[in-house]
């Protein structure tokens, strides 16, 4: 296996990621409090709490979509950026570069082909050769049984097609970590199975991953830490079984109480 | 009706369209395109001051007529010491004006594609002028073609204007053969004709494209 393979994540363990005190407001609505986040390699996180918990913000900041107004954020190997300081358009790049977003609405390029979605990145901004990226993205393809839609254009494909594009996309960066915003929320409820099946097969073969996800099922059989949000802080967090099978918190309790019985 | 004159007065002027109206068309519809462009993007770069003198030149060039502003620019910098030609003032003109409401059009158009095509670009790890120029201009592109062909078939029209500063074009070269032959009813309408004709295939033009391009939008 080349290090460079894109069927797998890179091979390294230890800490990955560290987050703490991570701040953001919009106007007068503070979305973020103060977030810590400790990731592993190899770990799957995932972010659950109700809507408007600031779950989708602490990703979009990971990922440099926001700025986050105070806090830091280290990968390993890379600088501690903090936000709290003047924060240098480089160091905001360079963690930027770490990661890759799968959007909850896809997000593809409408006007390329399945297969110039995939090796845009890899081409273009990481230039390597058209010939390798192609192969790869290929072999990604195949992996997710949609080796004949190559030449597709997005809107040709169902929803669960298009998002396990925007999947092969992400992962044809080999970023360290993948990130997921509510995967499956657009989806009809059949092509829900389709993603969450791709995801749980990245995390079979160890990709770093955080999750922002409803799917308490999906998060308690994939995820190695469970991490409940609410008003913009981590209220709770822990092993899948006992955040969402013996939570602690009473905000936690009401919270999966309300997904596993909605009516 | 006189088929003679018809006849005779028809070749000077489709030769003042083929060597007047269409490449002072043309050439007036890419650089003013082109500076549309850079006004449009001045526009929304969140920069106030370039905002602010891309909202000023649009303001301009839409509130004053075209014909004025063929003149400020053929018969008036002369008296400022800036004497153009005939030719170079009409191509100078039409840009500009072209350029005031393309870049309103083109404007429209980038912010017509969503938002997550910028953030999808950014994930990617993807600059904003990377951005820009493979993700969101060539959708941009398909959602502009109908108004800019309009912009374009208007301008056609408009280079008749520049028979009033001497260039010869189709219109003068109908103007000179009226005032020759006094027969101005035929001649105007025979050069109205070759307008419409000229307007009739750059519409089926404008219908292809959009086809070509069709690719380029969400369905």
């Amino acid at each position: 296996m080349s290090p460079t393979d894109p069927l797998h994540p890179p091979a390294t363990s230890g800490p990955l990621l560290t987050a703490t005190a991570l701040q953001k407001s919009f106007g007068d609505n503070q979305v973020l409090k103060s977030i810590d986040l400790h990731i592993d390699s190899g770990q799957v996180v995932a972010l659950v709490g109700p809507s408007g918990s600031g779950k989708t913000t602490v990703l979009r900041c990971l990922n440099g979509l926001e700025t986050p107004d105070g806090g830091t954020v280290a990968f390993r190997g890379g600088p501690s950026v903090d936000f709290g300081a003047k924060v240098t358009k480089k160091e905001a790049l360079s963690l930027r570069d770490r990661s890759a977003m799968v959007f909850q609405n896809y997000n593809l390029f409408p006007h390329r082909t399945v297969l110039e979605n995939i090796i845009e990145g890899p081409v273009q901004v990481q230039k390597r050769p058209r010939k390798e990226a192609v192969a790869d993205a290929e072999r990604l393809l195949a992996r997710v049984g949609l080796a004949e839609k190559r030449d597709d254009y997005p809107f040709n494909l169902s929803g669960g097609q298009q998002q396990r594009v925007g999947i092969v996309r992400a992962l044809a960066l080999q970023p360290d970590l993948l990130l997921f915003d509510e995967p499956t929320s657009a989806l009809d409820p059949e092509l829900v199975g389709e993603v969450l099946t791709v995801i749980k097969e990245l995390a079979e073969e160890k990709w770093t991953m955080v999750i922002v996800t409803h799917e308490l099922a999906f998060a308690r059989e994939v995820a190695d830490q469970v991490v409940f949000m609410d008003g913009g802080v981590v209220v709770e967090r822990g092993h899948p079984d006992q955040v969402l099978r013996n939570p602690r918190e009473e905000r936690t309790r009401r919270f999966v109480q309300r997904l596993l019985n909605p009516f | 009706m006189d088929w003679e004159l018809l006849r005779t007065s028809f070749w000077p002027m489709l030769h003042g369209g083929l060597v007047g109206t269409i490449p002072l068309s043309i050439t007036s519809f890419v650089l003013g395109l082109a500076l549309a462009l850079v006004v449009a993007l001045m526009r929304i770069s969140g920069q106030p001051a370039l905002a602010g003198i891309a909202r000023f030149y649009v303001s301009v060039i839409r509130g004053t007529p075209l014909l004025v502003q063929l003149f400020v620019i053929f018969y008036g910098l002369p008296s400022i010491g800036l004497t153009i030609d005939p030719w170079p003032s009409a191509i100078i003109a039409f840009s500009l004006n072209v350029a005031g409401y393309a870049a309103e059009i083109l404007r429209a158009a980038i912010l017509s594609v969503p938002k997550g095509q910028w953030e999808a670009g950014h994930t990617i790890g993807m600059s904003r002028t990377l951005t820009l120029r493979r993700v969101i201009l060539p959708q941009a592109a398909r959602v502009s073609v109908p108004p800019l062909s309009n912009t374009f078939i208007s301008l056609v029209k408009d280079t008749s204007l520049a028979s009033l500063i001497l260039v010869t074009e189709l219109f003068r070269e109908a103007q000179q053969i009226a005032a020759f032959s006094q027969q101005f009813m035929l001649l105007y309408l025979e050069a109205a004709a070759i307008y419409w004709v000229f307007c009739l295939v750059l519409s089926s033009g404008q219908s292809a494209l959009e086809k070509r391009l069709d690719r380029y939008v969400a369905h």
